[in-house]
């Protein structure tokens, strides 16, 4: 039998199963259940024959396996490519492990639960993403994962669509995922030009060819690691981003165990791990992820400690942990990583599925060992350092405030300058001037030549404007989502400018934001015009309650819009980038820019019309508190 | 419109009063009380009460109107009972055109609660969002101040009262206070700044500022009503901290001011009172205007209670069934005096049936009131329904094992740096294998809540007095033979049982097991305080033992014959198992009889399990009762299981009469059962006593649920999957979330929002009679918070309390029974609420109902 089967059945196997529950019935709990069961099942089994068929025949050296080219031309290749090693196998051991006893979990302890299959569902498409994004073998593969993480951590954290706080804090967690995707999509960028390849991450073990392309262009290797250390943060919760992985703590206990207690959280350290050959010999690399490491162990720890609630405590120290972990990466020590990692990852799932044991176990505890405490000990370092210290960490050390008053602020502070830009006038000077900037690329050698790199610049700057508009604007939700489009085609116009940009190519970029632009398009208008009075991005309005179908149809153009890889959108995006010259870094950023304020922009609108509290029903409604 | 409330002077004190009267008040976790939510609003009739709540609130207080014609097209909801529902509300005959209204209308109901007016103008008209700014900061701060044990690092300062600990915490910690702006700072340090100073900065008028507090503390009702709990009750805490809700408010309309100055600019923004006359707002406490729509909810509801009570009533009616014995000197082989719960209901008919036996159903703390003190405890765990205020302590002087087994998992070394890194990975795997075993064979672990463990059955107990002069915390340490004797007499003359005592005696208090779940104390003996009921029933067992007592009850008319011996027992309603206390000290004969009588409670538990099963929906009941038994323990193990049991989710009625008067009636566990013997109590001096402990515990428990029940998002906790545990006083959703009053969804999937039927069965005229000496239990009758009925002994017709306070007489509409004689196949058949049945047994081929 060829491996090469086993490998694809540990991703096809979790999604088969996701796309047979959308068949049925919500209420068939056990054959939900069930199913979502022995497809994880089934996967751990084949994983297990895996690895006693890979020990035995091959003495686990690492495999990389081409499965599938997407796109091909002269320049450039994306190929969806796997890569299976010790590291590998173990993420998607703990992976299953955990998986199915949550499954198994979850069976009876979601019984009864409003969107029992929707749950089931989200865990199984999160299980597919997990195990495609560990088995990845280059950066586009590992992107296309990274998404899909994303969008399923998402929808679990609000589970509990019909409530204010779920849904806030999935956008804002959502939010920081995209900042990592920044690192991951300049990573790409920078490597494509760093590597003058599509290169895979077995490519990375060979040591000589990784050091000289060190050794020559040593600053583009540091920009690297740099990109994958924010990417790595963002998704390991690391300082500056540790705050979100308390907020996540939204939807039902075992989905924030698996999630945020083990797999999802670790993943920082895997990508990292994955990289290792590449930053290794970099020593300012290696002293950022342990000085990052060394920050979130103290950060983490010192908020740990003082929360009054289970679950923001063991994130909190779970988060600590990780801190620890990539000091010892840091250090060298990956073996000693991931035996950490695995053992975190077991207690801080058990420790979340027993928190709600916490009150019995500890007020019976309270009530035999009680002491009563001295509040008048002698501070070490003085009372005020002991207060300051005691409220920073209450508050998490300001990062949660620090994210949107230094991150999100300002691009919708910008967006919000651009209020000229209305309904109308975007066809009264938005359309004509993008008219106008093909009519020039057309005539393009007539430009006067000194002009000609500042170009890009000023249409990718104009995208980025575009869509920072669209990311605050508050009052038109079609506005907005057309806003997000024109930004797509401006970027396409920047990029043209740069070099020949072939017409296939400039299709695969457009025709995705195309169709999903005009499906989603026709959903809102359809929206706006049953419930005109709830129509706009003020507040959340809810509508899923009433609109679950349409909820799905806008959340997959939505997705398709954001460049999630369901549409060629996707591939475009990468080949964008393939076009952005090396030393374009300012292109280069405004484009990651505006893909991650795009991204955001479009779930806020997803969020603030279909999620939380419904707008029409007074009664019977929860509190915003709740 | 013109604001007939801009007369009013703002008092400090009055709307502290109204805030407290309002807030929920639930206890925090360690002792969940069940009570009537909308308890503020008893002083009007029901219906009346529940419209008003719902205009002022917002809160849910039915079901949907489509719920109730589902129920109707079911066939649960009998349509001549409508027709008798809408006479009896609007008094006319003429019921066509209501009852097609009812039926078929769409009904455009004015749902815009009053409260919220004032508060979302900041949404509204500063287009600020001041609840996303303060709420989460508040609750965190306030939690820490609380918190009984969750954090590793503590807050700085619980010695003094929480608005000095923020004062003192606010001036020693530099930049990183808990206000920013200058202004809010110095209002804090000024001592004699009032509620009113601050509010003339947020809202300026005084006339709003009253409905301003309401509109703000009920954003966060789940925060406020437990600050506003430990200000009336600091001693809920066991690591007791001084807070009260005035000083919480200021705290709040300070950081409200702290928020509006870092947004706007210190001073740059006006008061409410700027916006205020062109958003129209209606004075909070002005009357309300009636809606049509409540009365087609109020007519459903009452339709609905009483298709099912017309059945029970139907029953009642009956002729009883002829004894084939003669009562006064049939020999049992033992009695039983179980709790009134209603999940005792089923136990009870298994052990007469299997059994030559009888039982008895008295209030679960048996008449004896204390706080127990484990071994090596350094608190008191109080053993008596909520409303007493036991004198007296019973102590644990001898305890086999600990009572404390410790938990790595638990422990606050696994969150620190350097264990957490040795436990991560000593543990981690630890931890793994743990999880696996739990999900496919549950164990114990010392997670587990278990009523067992609650007293152990080799713990020695002291609960005799015998030196006076003894006595600790101004309590009495023991009960005096005199105190015993009065004890005894009460509790055996309530439930009737004077004479012809059997050999043995079962006093069986009840108690459940479960893990992962923070409202266990919802799950015990309601009248224990939620504690398990062993110590109470061990205590009453012993005093009945003494010969001292028994001398002093045959004097007052009750002989026990020296024959007779007591035994204390434990039912744990989840596991169904029970455990017997001092039975190594029974007599020989008694002893070998014992052990019979333990085979048959076995069996009855087992059989009792089976029942259960029917309702929980996952378990198949077409099984041996000896393993389903086995399934349904595992229940009260698995960390996965958000519904050990069902509690009190089934609870309907309360009957209060003799065994006889029900036995032949298959109540589906619906009714909590109290003994009473109108004969032996011809004045009524004891039914007005188990009046007082039923109304308010049943009363309170009904109630409890039917609100929950009702309205998920305000009054009930909402789904217990995602709680997250704060300070071990309360759960929230997430992180961020305001504290979850009322009973999660998973303990009222299957519950039937009825308000509680009180049977009662004496003559009439005697209980109105009665009922006049205790205004409060009268009022709330006549108010309709619960149906009362009386059953009249001498011609079995039965009489409803009106709220003219009057009997009216009850026609049921029910005109026969269905009728079983095999309970198991017809319990096993389905997991739905039955109807009643009329039992018919071997013993008693002739009762059969016309």
């Amino acid at each position: 039998m060829d491996i090469n089967y086993l490998i694809i059945s540990f991703v096809f196997l979790p999604l088969a199963g996701c796309l047979l529950l959308l068949f049925f019935n919500e209420k068939a709990e056990t054959l939900i259940a069930n199913t979502a069961l022995y497809a994880v099942g089934l996967t751990f089994f084949s994983l297990l024959a895996f690895v006693v068929y890979w020990g035995l025949s091959e003495k686990f050296i690492p495999l990389n396996i081409k499965e599938l080219v997407l796109y091909e031309s002269e320049s450039y290749i994306f190929l969806i490519d796997f890569y299976m090693d010790f590291a590998a196998v173990t993420y998607l051991l703990v992976g299953a492990f955990l998986t199915f006893l949550i499954i198994r979990y979850s069976h009876y302890y979601m019984h009864l639960e409003p969107g029992y299959k929707r749950f089931f569902t989200v865990i199984l498409f999160f299980y597919t993403s997990y195990n495609f994004t560990v088995l990845a073998g280059n950066f586009e593969t590992l992107f296309a994962g990274w998404e899909m993480l994303g969008i399923s951590s998402f929808l679990l954290v609000s589970f509990y669509r019909e409530r204010y706080l779920p849904v806030r804090n999935a956008v804002k967690v959502f939010s920081i995922y995209r900042i990592g995707d920044v690192g991951i999509i300049l990573a790409m960028w920078a490597s494509h030009h760093f590597w003058h390849e599509n290169i895979t991450f077995s490519r990375l073990s060979d040591t000589a060819f990784v050091n000289e392309h060190i050794a020559q262009h040593n600053l583009e290797a540091l920009f690297i690691a740099i990109c994958i250390l924010v990417a790595a943060s963002a998704k390991s919760a690391q300082f500056p981003f540790s705050s979100w992985v308390a907020r996540a703590m939204e939807g039902p206990t075992p989905s924030s165990a698996i999630f945020y207690g083990s797999l999802s959280i670790h993943f920082g350290v895997y990508l990292l791990i994955r990289t290792m050959p590449f930053w290794e010999q970099q020593t300012i690399a290696r002293i950022l992820i342990g000085a990052v490491g060394l920050i979130t162990a103290i950060v983490g720890y010192q908020t740990a400690r003082v929360q009054p609630t289970i679950k923001t405590q063991i994130a909190y120290a779970s988060v600590a942990q990780i801190g620890l972990m990539f000091i010892e990466i840091a250090l060298g020590f990956k073996t000693l990583a991931l035996l950490h990692l695995v053992g975190n990852a077991f207690l801080r799932t058990y420790q979340l599925l027993v928190s709600p044991s916490v009150v019995s176990y500890l007020i019976r505890e309270q009530f035999y060992h009680f002491v009563k405490r001295n509040d008048h000990q002698a501070f070490i370092f003085g009372k005020k350092f002991h207060y300051a210290l005691y409220l920073l960490s209450l508050r998490e050390f300001y990062l949660d405030f620090l994210m949107t008053s230094y991150i999100f602020r300002p691009f919708k502070k910008i967006g919000s300058q651009l209020n000229f830009i209305t309904y109308r006038n975007v066809f009264f000077y938005f359309v004509p001037s993008y008219l106008l900037g093909w009519v020039f690329w057309f005539y393009k050698s007539a430009l006067p030549l000194a002009l000609l790199p500042f170009i890009p610049i000023g249409l990718g700057l104009i995208a980025l404007l575009v869509i920072m508009r669209a990311f605050s604007e508050r009052r038109y939700p079609v506005h907005a989502w057309l806003l997000v489009i024109l930004g797509h085609f401006w970027i396409a116009l920047a990029v043209i400018y740069n070099e020949t940009f072939t017409a296939k190519e400039l299709i695969w970029y457009l025709s995705g934001v195309v169709l999903s632009g005009f499906f989603g398009w026709l959903c809102l208008v359809y929206l706006r015009k049953r419930e005109s009075p709830y129509f706009n991005l003020y507040q959340y309005q809810g509508h899923s309650k009433e609109y679950p179908y349409l909820t799905w149809v806008f959340l997959a153009c939505n997705l398709g819009l954001m460049g999630f890889p369901i549409t060629t959108t996707f591939i475009g995006e990468d080949l964008i980038f393939g076009h952005v010259h090396q030393e374009q870094l300012v292109l280069a950023f405004c484009l990651a820019s505006s893909y991650v304020i795009g991204g955001i922009a479009l779930i806020r609108i997803f969020a603030r019309l279909f999620l939380g509290i419904h707008a029409k029903t007074h009664q019977e409604a929860p509190l915003q508190s709740f | 419109m013109k604001n007939n409330a801009s007369s009013l002077a703002f008092s400090e004190e009055q709307a502290l009063s109204n805030l407290h009267r309002f807030l929920p008040k639930q206890n925090p976790l360690k002792d969940f009380i069940y009570q009537n939510t909308l308890a503020s609003f008893e002083s009007e009739p029901f219906h009346k009460a529940l419209e008003h709540a719902s205009t002022l609130f917002g809160y849910k207080t039915y079901m949907h109107i489509e719920e109730y014609r589902e129920l109707y097209d079911q066939g649960r909801i009998k349509p001549d009972m409508l027709r008798r529902s809408i006479r009896a509300y609007t008094g006319k005959s003429n019921v066509e055109e209501l009852e097609s209204h009812l039926l078929h209308q769409k009904y455009l109901a004015e749902f815009k609660p009053r409260l919220g007016q004032l508060y979302q103008l900041w949404t509204t008209k500063y287009l600020y969002n001041l609840a996303k700014r303060v709420h989460s900061l508040l609750f965190r701060f306030v939690s820490s101040y609380i918190d009984q044990g969750v954090a590793m690092r503590k807050f700085p300062l619980t010695d003094g009262s929480f608005i000095e600990a923020v004062r003192e915490l606010e001036a020693h910690s530099g930049w990183f206070g808990m206000l920013s702006s200058k202004r809010a700072k110095t209002l804090l340090q000024d001592k004699d700044k009032t509620l009113a100073d601050l509010l003339h900065i947020l809202v300026g008028d005084e006339a709003y500022y009253e409905q301003y507090l309401i509109d703000q503390q009920f954003g966060h009702p789940g925060w406020s009503g437990m600050v506003a709990v430990l200000e009336k009750n600091p001693s809920s805490l066991l690591d007791r901290r001084e807070i009260s809700l005035r000083d919480f408010i200021f705290f709040e309309l300070l950081m409200e001011i702290n928020a509006l100055d870092q947004h706007f600019g210190e001073g740059k923004w006006q008061p409410l009172a700027s916006v205020i006359p062109e958003a129209n707002i209606k004075p909070f406490f002005a009357p309300i205007e009636h809606q049509i729509f409540f009365e087609a909810l109020a007519i459903w509801q009452e339709a609905y209670e009483w298709s099912f009570f017309d059945q029970v009533l139907f029953g009642l009616t009956q002729p009883l069934p002829p004894q084939n014995f003669d009562p006064s000197s049939h020999r049992y082989d033992f009695q039983g005096i179980f709790c009134i719960d209603e999940r005792e209901c089923s136990l009870r008919r298994y052990v007469e049936e299997m059994a030559n036996a009888q039982t008895f159903g008295a209030a679960g703390f048996f008449n004896v009131a204390f706080y127990f003190q484990p071994k090596d405890s350094k608190f008191l765990a109080k053993s008596c329904p909520p409303p007493v205020t036991p004198i007296h302590v019973v102590r644990e002087t001898y305890a086999p094992e600990h009572h404390h087994k410790r938990d790595t998992h638990f422990s606050q070394e696994s969150k620190n740096l350097v264990y957490g890194w040795a436990i991560s990975h000593a543990m981690g795997w630890l931890s793994a294998i743990r999880l696996a075993v739990n999900i496919f064979k549950p164990t114990e672990t010392p997670a587990l809540v278990s009523s067992f463990k609650h007293m152990d059955k080799e713990s020695r107990i002291q609960f005799e007095n015998r030196k006076l002069e003894e006595s600790k915390d101004g309590l009495k340490l023991g009960f005096t033979i005199a105190e015993m004797a009065d004890r005894m007499e009460t509790l055996l003359k309530c439930i009737g049982l004077t004479r012809n005592f059997a050999p043995i005696v079962y006093i069986i208090g009840h108690g459940a097991s479960n893990v992962n779940n923070p409202h266990y104390t919802a799950y015990g003996c309601g009248a224990c305080s939620g504690q398990t009921g062993s110590v109470n029933a061990r205590v009453a067992a012993a005093m009945a033992n003494k010969p001292e007592v028994r001398a002093i009850l045959a004097q007052r008319g009750v002989v026990i014959p020296d024959s007779t011996e007591f035994v204390g027992a434990l039912h744990d309603t989840t596991r169904d198992e029970m455990e017997f206390y001092d039975d190594e000290y029974l007599d020989d004969i008694n002893s070998k009889a014992h052990q019979q009588h333990q085979k048959i409670l076995a069996k009855a538990l087992a059989y009792n399990a089976k029942e259960r099963s029917r309702r929980f929906l996952l378990m198949n009941s077409n099984r041996s009762p000896e393993a389903i038994h086995e399934d349904v323990k595992l229940r009260s193990l698995s960390l996965f299981e958000p519904r050990s049991e069902w509690d009190h989710a089934s609870n309907a009625m309360c009957i209060v009469a003799r065994r006889r008067t029900t036995k032949h009636l298959f109540l589906d566990r619906r009714s909590f059962l109290h003994s009473y013997d109108f004969e032996q109590d011809p004045k009524g001096t004891y039914l007005l006593a188990i009046l007082r402990a039923v109304v308010p515990v049943c009363g309170g428990i009904n109630l409890q649920y039917y609100f929950s029940a009702n309205d998920q998002y305000r009054f009930g906790a909402g789904s217990k999957l995602p709680h997250n545990v704060i300070g071990l006083v309360g759960v929230a959703n997430g992180i961020d979330g305001d504290l979850r009053t009322g009973l999660p969804q998973q303990a009222l999937d299957i519950h039937e929002p009825l308000r509680l039927m009180l049977v009662v069965e004496h003559y009439p005229e005697l209980v109105l009679d009665l009922l006049k000496q205790d205004m409060p239990i009268r009022d709330l009758m006549g108010r309709a918070w619960l149906h009362f009925v009386v059953v009249d002994p001498r011609d079995r017709r039965v009489y409803q309390y009106g709220s003219d306070y009057e009997w009216h007489e009850y026609l049921p509409l029910t005109t026969s029974l269905p009728v079983t004689n095999d309970l198991a196949s017809l319990t096993a058949s389905s997991s739905e609420s039955l109807p009643v049945y009329w039992i018919e047994t071997k013993k008693q081929e002739t009762a059969r109902p016309s």
